[in-house]
């Protein structure tokens, strides 16, 4: 990261660099600013809750079965959503990746139905797959199919001829050329789409359990705005966007990618 | 592709890609009348065609078009003068690049759009809700593209403003910023598309709006050809807002 050049410059006062300093300062500030409008009484009765009042409603979420319950219904939709969509997503890819007449004839609709918005799908889900699990799995795994598909396609056509030539002249089979040519050199593109997969699964799987659901984090956010509960519905938010970090981070490192922001 | 195409080897795969649509809706619409698809599910495409004319004329169309647009618009606008404000400052200042960049990108690739329970406790059920989401979302890449605009000038461009003696605003107004003009719009257009999927999305949730609002209320009154018609109509919508905006970048990046 270009930050280490500043991070690591020897002779800083004291032991903090001055970027962790800003981030320290910034964090702080908005802390501050936050616990002041929550004394202030500028907003509406608990629409910024006391940072005292949060942390409470977090140690209580956390210290509760329903929560673990709810997250593991969350996690089962949204894996297997990425299974599915992850799957049939690389398949389709490796297709039309592979292929040129293929690609050329179905990826331009890959490429323009990939950011359209899927929940409005969402309907059609629920009247094929039912009001439970199965619909929530199946926005999942329609959202995470397109950015997977595109990038295992682009992943495909990226791979360099003299690699494939090294294969070749090496007399290498065709597992053998998948095993030890295509994939390898598709793994950054592979994990580039199922990172965005995870990404937009996680938002498919959520945004359906806040529409209509009995269980998942999605139904414990829209219960608690439904009854009201500010520092419970931060405390889920605070819980759900720390997950979705962590697993982007995981992702990142496996595949050594940058920012997501500027894909689809 | 060295090799000279005739109009036919050009045209085929485009072919092929249209005509496995239709044999596909025509395949559909064979197992419907069969009765081995459940017609109360999957509705004949031929009726979702027809009811394209009613959705169009009883449902407002035009009007709720123009509303979700004027959401994105609103959106686009605070996401260009935040997003473009915000990238000038973290490009100008360093120390504030280094502490925030890695945030601005965590919080693109985030959930985001899952706040907006919140959003609507803050400003209620209305459109400022759908505008805020849409807002929220398309920030990220407007900063994170404004910034790598700005910083990536050519060094060659920046000297030959010093050899004119620029003031720094000359230099930011003549050199830095028409030079940055192709990857900011870039960020521009990711960031206003990251709202206007948002705004459909959180329309449709709260039942509030233009077209996302249509698609729940026909899913509420089981009028299933009118719904699979809508929701074609959303997708058809977001693919030209699509297509305008790839031409113009291209236009920009080449210019």
């Amino acid at each position: 990261m270009a930050g280490d050049a500043l991070t690591a410059t020897p002779g800083l006062r004291g032991l903090v660099s001055p970027v962790a300093r800003v981030r320290i300062a910034i964090v702080l500030v908005a802390l501050l600013a936050w616990e002041g409008l929550a004394a202030s009484g500028l907003v509406i009765h608990d629409v910024v809750p006391s940072l005292v009042k949060i942390a409470s409603a977090l140690w209580k979420l956390l210290s509760t079965a329903p929560l673990y319950a709810n997250l593991g219904a969350t996690l089962y939709e949204v894996a297997l959503s990425l299974v599915i969509g992850g799957v049939t997503g690389a398949i389709v890819g490796l297709v039309l990746g592979g292929n040129r007449f293929l690609g050329r004839a179905f990826e331009p609709y890959l490429h323009y139905l990939g950011p359209t918005p899927k929940i409005i799908f969402f309907p059609i889900m629920i009247m094929w797959f039912g009001v439970g699990g199965g619909s929530k799995i199946a926005m999942g795994a329609l959202s995470c199919f397109f950015p997977v598909a595109l990038s295992t396609a682009v992943g495909m056509r990226q791979i360099e001829p003299v690699l494939v030539r090294v294969g070749q002249s090496f007399r290498a089979s065709t597992a053998q050329m998948v095993a030890k040519i295509y994939l390898p050199a598709m793994r950054p593109a592979m994990l580039t789409g199922l990172r965005l997969g995870l990404g937009v699964a996680v938002i498919g799987v959520l945004l359906a359990e806040t529409k209509l659901s009995n269980r998942g984090l999605g139904y414990l956010v829209i219960q608690r705005y439904t009854n009201f509960d500010m520092p419970g519905m931060y405390a889920i938010l605070i819980v759900v966007f720390l997950l979705a970090i962590v697993a982007n981070a995981l992702l990142s490192r496996l595949g050594g990618s940058s920012s997501s922001a500027t894909t689809i | 592709m060295t090799e000279h195409e005739s109009p036919a080897s050009r045209f085929a795969p485009a072919a092929v890609g249209v005509a496995t649509i239709v044999i596909v809706f025509a395949i559909v619409e064979a197992m419907i009348r069969a009765g081995w698809i459940n017609r109360f599910i999957v509705p004949l495409p031929s009726a979702v065609l027809a009811s394209f004319g009613r959705v169009i004329a009883e449902e407002n169309v035009l009007h709720r078009t123009l509303f979700t647009g004027a959401e994105a618009l609103a959106a686009g606008i605070l996401i260009a003068i935040f997003g473009g404000a915000l990238g000038v400052l973290l490009t100008r200042k360093r120390v504030l690049r280094l502490a925030t960049e890695t945030w601005v990108a965590a919080i693109a690739a985030s959930p985001l759009v899952l706040i907006y329970p919140l959003f609507l406790v803050m400003f209620g059920r209305n459109a400022l809700t759908i505008v805020m989401i849409g807002f929220a979302a398309g920030l990220p890449p407007v900063i994170l593209k404004t910034v790598e605009g700005l910083s990536g000038t050519r060094r060659v461009l920046i000297d030959v403003g010093r050899s004119f003696k620029l003031t720094a605003a000359q230099e930011f107004w003549k050199i830095r910023f028409p030079a940055a003009l192709p990857t900011i719009f870039v960020g521009l257009r990711l960031g206003i598309m990251f709202a206007l999927i948002n705004i459909v999305g959180v329309e449709f949730l709260i039942n509030f709006g233009g077209l996302g609002q249509l698609v729940n209320e026909l899913a509420e009154r089981y009028d299933l050809p009118a719904m699979y018609a809508a929701i074609t109509f959303v997708v058809l919508v977001s693919v030209a807002f699509f297509l305008v905006t790839e031409r113009v970048e291209r236009w920009l990046a080449t210019r």
